[in-house]
């Protein structure tokens, strides 16, 4: 008279339900302290995505732009050019002629009009083309640099063509945006670490509390002559309905704060709006809140109870 | 059915070893009734816990139905105390915040009793063992000690066992209820052949059995018939 599995699933999984809804009480109070760790757990995967995005917006900012020689040849320039897009560091290489060089500068002067008048006086545009490069990484430039410093860019009568690399004198901005960026990631990582172990800590220990106040009954389960999956498994399913509803209701609870927060990350933070980030994301977001709840809850259990099987 | 062959138990996680029992020998027939008695301390307890499948003995055998349950692991000795074995504790041991019938129904659940008929050897078991109808539905917690005895026998009898263990099931209750509750016992062994072995260190109520076993210091020192043994007549009971 064995019971196939479906129905000890079954037997297992109803005696969980039962359990749940009797301890009214330590279920509520097991459910809030493991929405805790959720909660925390979903702020981490917020304050990355929000780091992330300022970080990759930091690193496009960083570029470098290399001015030729008013009288560069074009053709010497787009020659350059070629060369730097072959550059496995170089992502990106945009040429602006002496033209539109010339054109931004008076945009960029449009109200001052000595520069303007100034510039009038000259029959000549005295700008050379720039060639704008961005690398894949800001720690690449220096490479980037030396390379365009070398011989192999001297126009064809043996004389540089280079006027200036604005690296240079950006040197120390560059190097310190790399030292910020690598530490606040190392920053992120570390604290991410410390509050999930935290919370995890927590969890467990509540899980483990609500089976020591269920350790008369284990003991008489055990003595009727209940075998460990029979004594075991209602626990650990009690332990994922309260990972399964720590978990929605912490991605409810989301859903304001996200959305009160959403604005003011839009202006701080670089145009990321956590409101609909939270929306567009919320596939990723669910499996990893409901699925370290469940995980979270399953495991406590499993691992709690085991200290009670002996008789 | 039982047959105990030398043995011995020794306890090494405290900070010396001990040993609770050194060779005990003793077989006991279906449909006995017999006490082990002793001293706190000398091992009963010990004794009880491996006659129950709760424990296995560090040497020698243990034969329950020719079966040798001394080696079993620990969910093989499971299946031995939900076929085999009825327990019946001083702290009586049943679930609280749970009706009387769902507390005997427990071990047949583990067994794989089809809901109808765990009802109906419930109700059956809880007959037998002279409690009211009217409180089937109550609550454990609702009851007196001696209806909760009474609902522990019905629990340790639902599963038809072979064997039944009463370690000091009347520790907890009053003179007057305990005779009730050795009367149960007695009527169970002379009525319906139930095989008991009640654990206690109170001689009054070792001499219900018809036999008793002396524990002393871990051995088994006297093996002998009750000499006057005190049967109890009214077991159709009394509040």
């Amino acid at each position: 008279m064995k019971a196939n599995f479906q129905t000890k699933l079954k037997r297992v999984s109803r005696t969980g339900l039962f359990n749940f809804w009797r301890n009214g009480t330590v279920s509520l109070a097991s459910v809030l302290i493991m929405m805790v760790t959720l909660v925390v757990i979903g702020f981490i995967l917020f304050g990355s995505a929000i780091l992330n995005t300022s970080l990759t917006e930091l690193r496009s900012k960083v570029d470098i732009n290399v001015t030729f020689i008013p009288n560069a040849q074009e053709s010497d320039i787009l020659h350059i050019k070629k060369s730097l897009e072959s550059l496995p560091e170089v992502s990106l290489v945009t040429y602006v002629s002496r033209e539109q060089s010339l054109e931004a500068f008076k945009q960029r002067h449009a109200d001052d009009q000595s520069i303007l008048a100034a510039l009038g006086e000259l029959n000549d545009n005295p700008l050379g083309a720039v060639l704008n490069v961005k690398a894949k990484d800001p720690s690449q430039y220096g490479s980037v640099a030396d390379y365009l410093q070398g011989q192999n860019i001297l126009s064809a009568n043996n004389l540089t063509i280079v006027d200036h690399i604005n690296y240079y004198q950006n040197k120390t901005a560059i190097d310190k945006l790399i030292k910020i960026i690598n530490t606040a990631h190392t920053l992120g990582f570390a604290i991410t670490l410390a509050f999930i172990a935290l919370s995890l800590l927590v969890s467990f220990n509540t899980v483990r509390l609500t089976i020591y106040m269920s350790k008369e009954e284990i003991g008489v389960m055990r003595l009727v002559g209940a075998s460990t999956t029979y004594i075991q498994g209602p626990f650990v399913v009690v332990g994922v309905i309260y990972g399964l509803v720590a978990g929605l209701l912490t991605l409810i609870l989301f859903l304001p704060i996200t959305y009160w927060l959403g604005q003011t990350t839009q202006n701080f933070f670089i145009g990321l709006n956590l409101f609909s980030y939270y929306l567009v994301h919320f596939p990723q977001i669910f499996i990893i809140i409901v699925g370290s709840g469940v995980l979270l809850g399953a495991v406590s259990s499993f691992l709690a109870i085991r200290r009670y099987l002996r008789v | 059915m039982i047959e105990v062959k030398n043995v011995g138990k020794i306890y090494t996680n405290g900070p010396a070893p001990f040993e609770a029992l050194k060779d005990v020998n003793f077989k006991i027939d279906n449909g006995e009734f017999v006490a082990i008695m002793g001293p706190s301390g000398s091992g009963k307890s010990t004794l009880m816990h491996i006659l129950g499948a709760l424990d296995t003995p560090t040497s020698g055998e243990y034969f329950l139905d020719n079966k040798d349950v001394s080696k079993l692991s620990d969910d093989e000795l499971a299946d031995i105390r939900r076929d085999k074995i009825g327990f019946v504790f001083q702290s009586f041991n049943l679930l609280p915040r749970t009706t009387v019938l769902r507390n005997v129904m427990l071990p047949l659940v583990y067994a794989d009793v089809s809901k109808h008929e765990r009802e109906k050897r419930a109700e059956e078991s809880l007959i037998a063992a002279g409690l009211e109808e009217e409180h089937f539905s109550h609550l454990s917690n609702q009851l007196s000690g001696g209806q909760i005895q009474r609902v522990a026998i019905a629990r340790a009898l639902v599963n038809n066992p072979t064997l039944i263990l009463a370690d000091e099931p009347t520790g907890n209750l009053d003179t007057k209820t305990g005779e009730i509750v050795l009367g149960t016992f007695q009527k169970l062994n002379r009525d319906f052949g139930r095989t008991i072995i009640l654990i206690t260190h109170e001689h009054e109520v070792a001499e219900h059995a018809d036999r008793i076993i002396f524990i002393r210091d871990g051995r088994l020192v006297e093996d002998s018939k009750s000499h006057q043994k005190r049967v109890i007549h009214h077991t159709k009971h009394d509040h």
